[in-house]
């Protein structure tokens, strides 16, 4: 930060805003166990960014440490220029970041509109209003258009704890799109959907307005590859590549370590 | 808003018959109903609903169960006794008797807020005994201190005003004042839980890892769940010290704090009717199992009669009413009711309207 009254050098401005994010060699530590070590790490403005990695790689470490689940050991973590080491979690999700959890994290007694709406309300203003939402409240129509943007419309008013596993998935989606994302974090958004469900899960990915950017951890390469513009390979809590999709592809090391050993055909499993 | 349209599509006029009847029999009441039966009975279970009500606010709707209602409900009592006159001699300074009744309100309001600050960082177990904790010492202060509380002894002489021509403590009047009072809250609660607040209490029930992740805070989302239980005791222990007519520790010992637990849990938590149909059921039996046992046993009926409903209903009576009901909807009507009537879930929440 400029002191004030300093004149800001000229060849600093293309700098500012350029990044969402910024992890300045940032470790998580669960006692002895270094979960995730000296991460450093950028990513742009509407970037769309994938991580791979084998079970244990540090990955979704990477995003409690991102939005404060659980903060880091040590090291800084920057969003959008400010630096939010040490905001809570809610803080962080109201500057426009947003995650979905590997596992559903959702609110069984609510409805599927109730979920929605809370998620819209819970960035907005409002949070503790003891009206009750009428349907032309602007969170409330944004609630609709997210539920028929994930294709719930014929499940409303339907209590979570009913839906299915792949409608949880897409629940799950439609909570982080909610209010106005800027960064989303998805930790394996595509596990357990149906092909038909990955499908719709790429087009909704893919038909993001191009300022909002995201992070994605996903096991299917398929998915990983075709919505992502680069990509970042973590193991053992380490980064260890980064790159676009087809140099991560081609480059040997990470045949070797994640695609199979001497697997030509790999690739695109 | 959500589900009110199928319900007014069942019912003509959109109002459940059940639920009007309801409403005609606790407004003619009195008509019937001896003095006795009025105050001592319909009066002092609303009192207690209203309290207990409180506490399934916070509990079945925000998940934290707090065991020190009944001190809120009983500072307030005292504050009436403090700020009021009371005929001891002790404090008593003496203000208006509306300035009393809402800066007791307001006070109770604000230890339960306090409360909640302490309380709202942990969960489960230990929301129960930090707040037990505060209630014993509570319960231990007002014994002990003379200057303010006037310790064991407590107060006496504490008074309803007399207004429009009539004194509040008769039994018909009194028993109108506890009734629209807990109707109050009763439909505050019921029509807050679909409230932006309530959904997102529920939420902070059911997940709250998540709803920090929806942007919201969820330890302020907890203490001001705190502040409006502390209202709703609050204007309950205002009605009780007007009941009693005086106020001293025992109101606020561990017995009556664990009370309130008991009607709440055998009401039913899942609704806001639940405490109040605890309450009338507790009220009823702590004052007629002494005509079916002798002096010493009366507890022991009262202890073996919540003991059956709790484990023939882990949702209370609540629960064991809409088991019944639907064995009897069951035959006639379509399957969908039927599978809605059996879901069996604890949560106050669902997609329609509830009792």
């Amino acid at each position: 930060m400029n002191e004030p009254g300093t004149a800001v050098p000229r060849s600093a401005l293309p700098q500012a805003g350029q990044f969402a994010l910024e992890l300045n060699s940032v470790s998580r530590h669960f006692g002895a166990l270094v979960a995730m070590a000296d991460i450093d790490m950028t990513v742009h403005a509407g970037e769309r960014r994938a991580v791979l990695g084998s079970n244990g790689a540090g990955k979704t470490t990477l995003f409690n440490a991102i939005t404060g689940d659980y903060p880091p050991t040590s090291g800084r973590v920057r969003l959008f220029g400010e630096d939010v080491t040490y905001l809570p979690v809610h803080e962080r999700i109201r500057r426009g970041l947003r995650r979905t959890y590997q596992i559903s994290l959702l609110f069984s007694g609510l409805t599927v509109i109730e979920n929605i709406f809370l998620a819209c309300r819970g960035v907005g203003r409002g949070r503790h209003s003891l009206l009750r939402p009428r349907r032309d409240d602007g969170a409330m129509e944004m609630a609709e258009t997210l539920l028929h943007a994930v294709h719930l419309d014929d499940r409303r008013d339907t209590p979570v704890a009913e839906l299915s596993h792949g409608q949880q998935r897409q629940l799950e989606v439609a909570l982080a799109l909610s209010g106005a994302p800027r960064l989303i974090l998805f930790d394996e958004p595509a596990a357990g959907l149906s092909p038909s469900e990955r499908a719709d899960l790429v087009d909704i990915l893919q038909s993001l307005p191009p300022h909002v950017g995201f992070i994605l951890i996903e096991h299917d390469m398929d998915v990983a590859l075709r919505v992502a513009e680069r990509v970042t390979m973590m193991h053992n809590g380490r980064i260890f590549k980064q790159g676009t999709p087809d140099e991560i592809e081609s480059d040997p090391e990470v045949q070797e370590l994640y695609l199979g050993h001497g697997d030509n055909g790999g690739g695109r499993a | 808003m959500f589900g009110i349209e199928r319900n007014s599509s069942r019912y003509p006029l959109g109002i459940n018959p059940a639920v009007l009847l309801a409403a005609v029999f606790l407004i003619a009441y009195p008509l019937f109903a001896s003095d006795f039966f009025t105050f001592q009975i319909g009066a002092y279970s609303l009192i207690l609903g209203t309290i207990a009500l409180s506490l399934t606010m916070l509990a079945g709707y925000g998940g934290m169960v707090s065991l020190a209602q009944m001190t809120v409900a009983g500072f307030a009592a005292y504050l009436m006794a403090i700020l009021g006159t009371n005929s001891v001699g002790v404090m008593g300074l003496g203000w208006p008797w509306w300035l009393t009744v809402v800066i007791a309100i307001l006070g109770a309001a604000l230890l339960s807020t306090f409360i909640g600050a302490i309380a709202a960082r942990t969960e489960g177990i230990y929301t129960i005994m930090i707040t037990l904790a505060i209630a014993v010492a509570f319960f231990y202060f007002v014994r002990q201190n003379y200057q303010i509380f006037n310790g064991f002894t407590g107060f006496a002489g504490i008074k309803p005003p007399t207004l429009f021509g009539l004194y509040w403590r008769d039994p018909t009047p009194f028993y109108y004042l506890a009734l629209a009072i807990a109707a109050f809250f009763f439909l505050a609660v019921r029509y807050g839980a679909r409230s932006t607040f309530g959904l997102g209490l529920q939420a902070v029930r059911d997940n709250p890892r998540r709803v920090r992740a929806l942007g919201i805070n969820v330890f302020l989302h907890r203490i001001v769940a705190y502040f409006y239980a502390g209202i709703i005791a609050g204007t309950a222990g205002v009605l009780l010290v007007w009941f009693n007519g005086r106020v001293s520790p025992g109101i606020v010992g561990v017995d009556m704090v664990i009370d309130i637990l008991v009607i709440a849990v055998v009401g039913g938590m899942r609704a806001p009717i639940g405490p109040f149909l605890g309450a009338i059921a507790f009220v009823l039996l702590e004052n007629f199992a002494i005509d079916l046992i002798d002096r010493e046993r009366f507890n022991t009926v009262i202890g073996l009669a919540f003991l059956l409903v709790v484990l023939f209903s882990p949702d209370g009576l609540l629960g064991l009413w809409r088991r019944i009901e639907s064995k009897i909807r069951l035959p006639r009507a379509s399957a969908r009711l039927g599978v809605r009537a059996n879901r069996g879930d604890w949560h106050p929440a669902g997609s329609s309207e509830r009792m």
